[in-house]
């Protein structure tokens, strides 16, 4: 029985941590790009690499804590306009596999040891090299607190302070999201995604606004980048093509083109991995699937059920299916 | 918008009276002069105007056998299509042979459709692009021009658009009214009929108040019953003093409401006038109905050799 | 036309050319006996994999004997050193996770190792673990690719380089339009850019490996084996995942996504079979020779002559046959082909079954060519593979070998301007350029993009 606790445990522990709450912004972000715009952005690990070493090599440089944040944001508006400009005039494929290069040659160069020093090579950059200019921002006293049934430091790697930060962050791109697209600017962003050619008929520059979408995507995703590795560290090959996968199906699972969506289904993403690995590596004896293997399986059974998903339910738990557009 | 003194339609109609009726004449009130406009695909010249001139405040028409080049011409002179002999930064034609064209009194620089529609050109397509996943009011209000709410920065406060948002509503509402589709303005524009989608299309367009509007093939799949209505509407946009340019196939449409005809045949000017002239012109005849339209083939001596050569020459 | 089994689902004739000529190939390979080698462990191997034993082997190119290593783990710890060749072994009688370390110290004069000294190897007992440690500065025979990367940038540039270079390029381009070819036509005859393609070509790889490692069989063989098991696997995609989804009407955005969620599957499940660790397919380790300035492994050269056939063969294949010609037209306009009587459903499955094989081949020759496979080695490739196919225009099939051709040596040729981890990002660099000069590729045509 304590088994199946630690499963719930860890379920709930998942659902709340500050890596979550990151990549639900960066969630946010690619729903704006795909379920809004309707632009197939299949690097969005790409640009959280990006905002993750824009915050942290600017802060290992000497930058405040403010500076800084405006380094990620400026670097994820620069990647969506070098990405965005030779291809938003194109078909929606050609974005697909624009930004999927662009997003491994940033895993790349960020890799490569002739930027050891800047960057830290393949073995990334350690978290306390950059993480105090954030957790000095803490208004909360030295300690840990206990609420509901977790029990975390106050202002540590994985404390409450950043949890509350980054959830805090969630909620409020969520409703600006939400003013965006029930405002004139997300009606015809809404009508790009449906026909981009009447659209044009109606005399608004299409590709700008494809572009700002990319922009604002962008920049969601590389604070979204930023988040995750404050508590944790930069490791280029965590940040890569599988986590825009993962982005990809915790989109899916709460509702592409919904507000709440991205958000839901980040948390119930990492609810489930886990309580998936948990259920098998309870009920499996370690002859059949070792833990290691467990963990595999659960990643398995993530790719399998994004299939599933698209296919008998592409507008996840809260999306409209008459309103769901998927034609490229 | 013109300067001048608003003429009626029928004066408008009038002036056409003195206009010679030869491909490229020149209009007395032209609103849209198009020059060297040429459109090659592969070996092929699809489109060869040398120039042509459209009289402001009537109804012109475009017609011409299939692949005459009529939609590419319209794509070409809305934006969607870039001409072979468009001004290059590197190479490309002398400026004397770069096409180019004038709208309105102003030069039309920038031809990206975009910018053609905000100018005054609007055009709709063959297949209706509703946008069938928005409402039909909001496929409406799409269609509204200097809308501050479309400025990213602004979207986020509602105070600066929400007045500008309540007129457009009204105005929406008034043009929905008028095309009977008030009923429908909370549908989706995906649940709306074939015909119903046109007429949105046609009141979308209205959004801007356009200076000229362009149609294409607006009588594409309508029923008889809606082609009456539509006619009526296209009408009255010219007697409210929009320009209206169409291309069609149906040539009774065509002799019903039109003013002025062009015909195009292989991608040249092959006749304009007035609608009766135009039809009887024998470069026109020749264009739609061939060469030997009148040859009787069960005629024996064709069996020869070079008997259908030469086209005949009849007076009809 | 005979109707065997086997003109049920694809020409009888074509198919017939490739295994005769396969065929042939592997009674020649028996008849020259040059080079047929049986998947054995290395004739200086002391250690034997049995029921009770797991050996970790590896050599080290160019460093003599003297090198020490140790192994451990689970109790144990088992030193090894390098023979004469370079190579070493470890026998060990417990299954599970061990440190391998090298002892840098031990290393000869003016060489330095490459990566990490220490490596963490899972084994299983029966088994033979290959553990990989790179060096600088080995100056003794078996190098394969020339100079290594300190070497390039001390060296700058001459004709010798350039000439190994060029033919290393020639050899990736080769293996990459092998598995690109079947890509661009997937896209030309049904309009879906199948992410998951990279998956049948480490499904190649991993395949060989099984048959030619663990069950130890000749390597042609092996080859046929696996270019009719991955062969089959597009079969059976199409016929229950890729045709359903079609008469269902799914997007092609939808259909997308699928694939996505079929590599990211895929990956898993060959991690979980395989581990996470490289495996190589072939345990004796790859002789050399050298031509002029150029030196290649004899794998290489089959490799490359193997592709160079079969590449001929789907080229006269797709020109001079009635089902090639119809699977170009399909290719070209389906719809049109439809109407003109094509059978574009037994085209389409056609085309999954060639696609798959190929890229089941490719990824033989690919874990013979760069010695090692493991679940990522497809994943790798796969932005080659759509640079490539992006490059020579999408749908074409001669452009896919084109473009193959261009990247397998842009990335290769690289090696001169810039440090070797940048290889693949100047070849992605390449994709983005062309996307802006020409978007529809060299052979692709204009309104297939916007």
């Amino acid at each position: 029985m304590d088994m199946w606790i630690k499963v719930l445990y860890d379920m709930s522990a998942n659902m709340i941590l500050p890596t979550t709450a990151a990549f639900a912004i960066a969630a946010i972000g690619l729903n704006v790009h795909f379920g809004f715009t309707g632009l197939l952005n299949m690097g969005q690990a790409g640009f959280m690499l990006i905002g993750a070493y824009g915050f942290s090599v600017a802060t290992i440089a000497g930058l405040p804590f403010w500076a800084a944040t405006l380094v990620t944001i400026g670097a994820g508006t620069i990647f969506a306009l070098l990405l965005g400009i030779p291809t938003l005039k194109l078909r929606g494929d050609y974005l697909a596999i624009v930004t999927i290069a662009a997003a491994e040659i940033v895993r790349m160069i960020g890799r490569a040891s002739v930027l050891n020093s800047v960057t830290g090579g393949s073995n990334g950059l350690p978290g306390e090299t950059y993480r105090n200019t954030f957790s000095a921002l803490s208004p909360f006293p030295d300690g840990k607190t206990a609420i509901l049934w977790f029990d975390f430091d106050n202002t540590g790697v994985n404390g409450w302070f950043i949890r509350i930060v980054a959830w805090s962050l969630v909620v409020i791109f969520a409703v600006l999201v939400w003013l965006l697209m029930r405002s004139p600017w997300g009606r015809v962003i809404k009508g790009i995604r449906e026909d981009e050619d009447a659209v044009r008929s109606l005399g608004k520059n299409v590709f700008a606004f494809k572009m700002q979408a990319l922009i604002i995507g962008g920049v969601l995703g590389a604070i979204g980048g930023m988040f995750y590795v404050l508590p944790t560290s930069v490791q280029p090959d965590a940040l890569g093509r599988n986590m825009t996968f993962l982005i990809w199906t915790a989109m899916l699972l709460g509702g592409a083109a919904t507000i709440w969506g991205p958000v839901l289904g980040s948390a119930l993403f990492f609810a489930l991995r886990i309580f998936i690995q948990g259920t098998v590596d309870i009920l499996i004896p370690d002859a059949i699937l070792n833990t290691q293997q467990t963990e595999q399986f659960s990643w398995i059974m993530v790719g399998v059920a994004l299939m599933l998903l698209v296919i008998f339910r592409p507008q996840g738990i809260l999306g409209d299916k008459k309103e769901l557009n998927f034609n490229v | 918008m013109s300067n001048a003194t608003k003429k009626t339609a029928t004066e408008a109609r009038a002036e056409l009276k003195t206009v010679k009726q030869t491909p490229g004449a020149s209009k007395p009130d032209a609103i849209l002069v198009v020059d060297n406009v040429v459109r090659d695909f592969g070996g092929n010249r699809a489109v060869d105007v040398d120039h042509l001139e459209v009289q402001r405040g009537v109804i012109t028409a475009l017609i011409g056998p299939n692949g005459a080049g009529k939609t590419t011409f319209f794509n070409l002179i809305t934006g969607f299509d870039q001409p072979s002999s468009a001004k290059k930064m590197f190479g490309g034609p002398s400026a004397d042979k770069a096409a180019k064209w004038s709208f309105n009194g102003k030069l039309l620089g920038n031809t990206a459709a975009a910018s053609v529609a905000k100018s005054g050109m609007v055009r709709t397509f063959q297949l209706t692009k509703a946008l069938s996943r928005l409402t039909v009011m909001q496929n409406m209000l799409l269609g509204a021009k200097d809308q501050r709410g479309e400025s990213f920065l602004a979207a986020f406060v509602k105070p600066l658009w929400a007045a500008q948002e309540k007129a457009n509503i009204a105005k929406a509402e008034d043009l929905l009214k008028r095309f009977k589709l008030y009923e429908k303005k909370e549908d989706l524009a995906g649940s709306l009929s074939g015909g119903q989608k046109k007429l949105l299309e046609m009141a979308r367009a209205l959004m801007s108040d356009p200076v000229m509007i362009m149609l294409d093939e607006p009588m594409a799949g309508v029923n008889p019953a809606l082609t009456q209505s539509l006619l009526g509407h296209i009408q009255s946009l010219r007697d409210e003093g929009t320009t209206v340019l169409f291309v069609e196939h149906d040539m009774h449409m065509v002799r019903h409401i039109s003013d002025w005809v062009v015909v195009m045949a292989e991608g040249r000017v092959v006749a304009e006038g007035p609608a009766d002239t135009v039809m009887s012109d024998q470069a026109v005849i020749d264009a739609y109905l061939g060469a030997h339209h009148d040859t009787d083939l069960g005629d024996d001596a064709l069996l020869e050799e070079g008997a259908m050569d030469a086209p005949k020459k009849e007076k009809k | 036309m005979v109707n065997t089994a086997l003109a049920r689902r694809s020409s009888p004739m074509s198919l017939r050319v490739i295994f005769g000529v396969l065929l042939g190939l592997l009674v020649l390979s028996f008849t020259l006996g040059t080079g047929a080698p049986a998947a054995h462990a290395a004739t200086s191997d002391v250690c034997v994999a049995d029921a009770e034993t797991g050996c970790f082997t590896g050599t080290i190119k160019g460093v003599g004997a003297g090198v020490k290593l140790t192994i451990d783990g689970n109790g144990l710890n088992v030193p090894a050193e390098t023979d004469k060749d370079g190579k070493w072994n470890a026998a060990v009688t417990v299954a599970g996770l061990y440190t391998i370390t090298l002892d840098e110290k031990t290393l000869p004069e003016g060489v330095t190792l490459k990566g990490d000294a220490v490596q963490e190897r899972d084994i299983t007992l029966g088994f033979v673990k290959a553990t990989i440690f790179s060096v600088d500065g080995a100056t003794g025979d078996g190098a394969d690719n020339g100079p290594s990367q300190a070497e390039i940038a001390a060296e700058g540039f001459n004709w010798d380089r350039l000439a190994q270079q060029i033919v290393s390029g020639l050899r990736l381009g080769l293996l990459l339009a092998l598995a690109s070819i079947g890509l661009s036509l997937i896209y030309g005859t049904t309009g879906l850019s199948s992410f998951s393609h990279a998956e049948q070509v480490t499904l190649g790889g991993l395949l060989g490996y099984t048959f030619a490692n663990v069950l130890g069989l000749n390597i042609f063989l092996t080859i046929v084996i696996v270019v009719i098991l991955t062969g089959a696997t597009g079969y059976i995609q199409d016929a229950v995942i890729w045709k359903p989804l079609r008469k269902k009407g799914l997007s092609l955005t939808q259909m997308i996504i699928v694939t996505i969620g079929l590599a990211l599957a895929l990956q898993y499940t060959f991690q979980m079979f395989y581990g996470a660790s490289t495996v190589r397919i072939l345990m004796k380790n790859p002789e050399t020779f050298t031509i002029g300035p150029v030196t290649l492994t004899f794998e290489s050269l089959w490799a490359m002559g193997l592709s160079v056939i079969v590449l001929i063969l789907v080229g006269l294949f797709l020109l001079k046959t009635r089902t090639g010609r119809a699977t170009r037209a399909v290719s070209d306009n389906p719809s049109l082909a439809a109407a003109s009587g094509i059978d574009v459903d037994r085209i389409i499955r056609l085309v999954w079954v060639i696609a798959t094989a190929l890229a089941g081949l490719s990824g033989v020759m690919l874990g013979l060519v760069l010695n090692g496979i493991n679940w990522q080695t497809g994943m790798q490739l796969l932005l080659l593979m759509f640079a490539a196919v992006t490059l020579g225009g999408l749908g074409t099939a001669f452009g896919a070998l084109i473009g193959s051709l261009i990247i397998g040596m842009t990335v290769e040729l690289a090696n001169f301007v810039v440090p070797g981890d940048f290889k693949y990002a100047t070849a992605l660099l390449l994709l983005i350029v062309i996307l802006l000069v020409r978007p529809q590729g060299i052979f692709g045509r204009k309104e297939r993009i916007g």
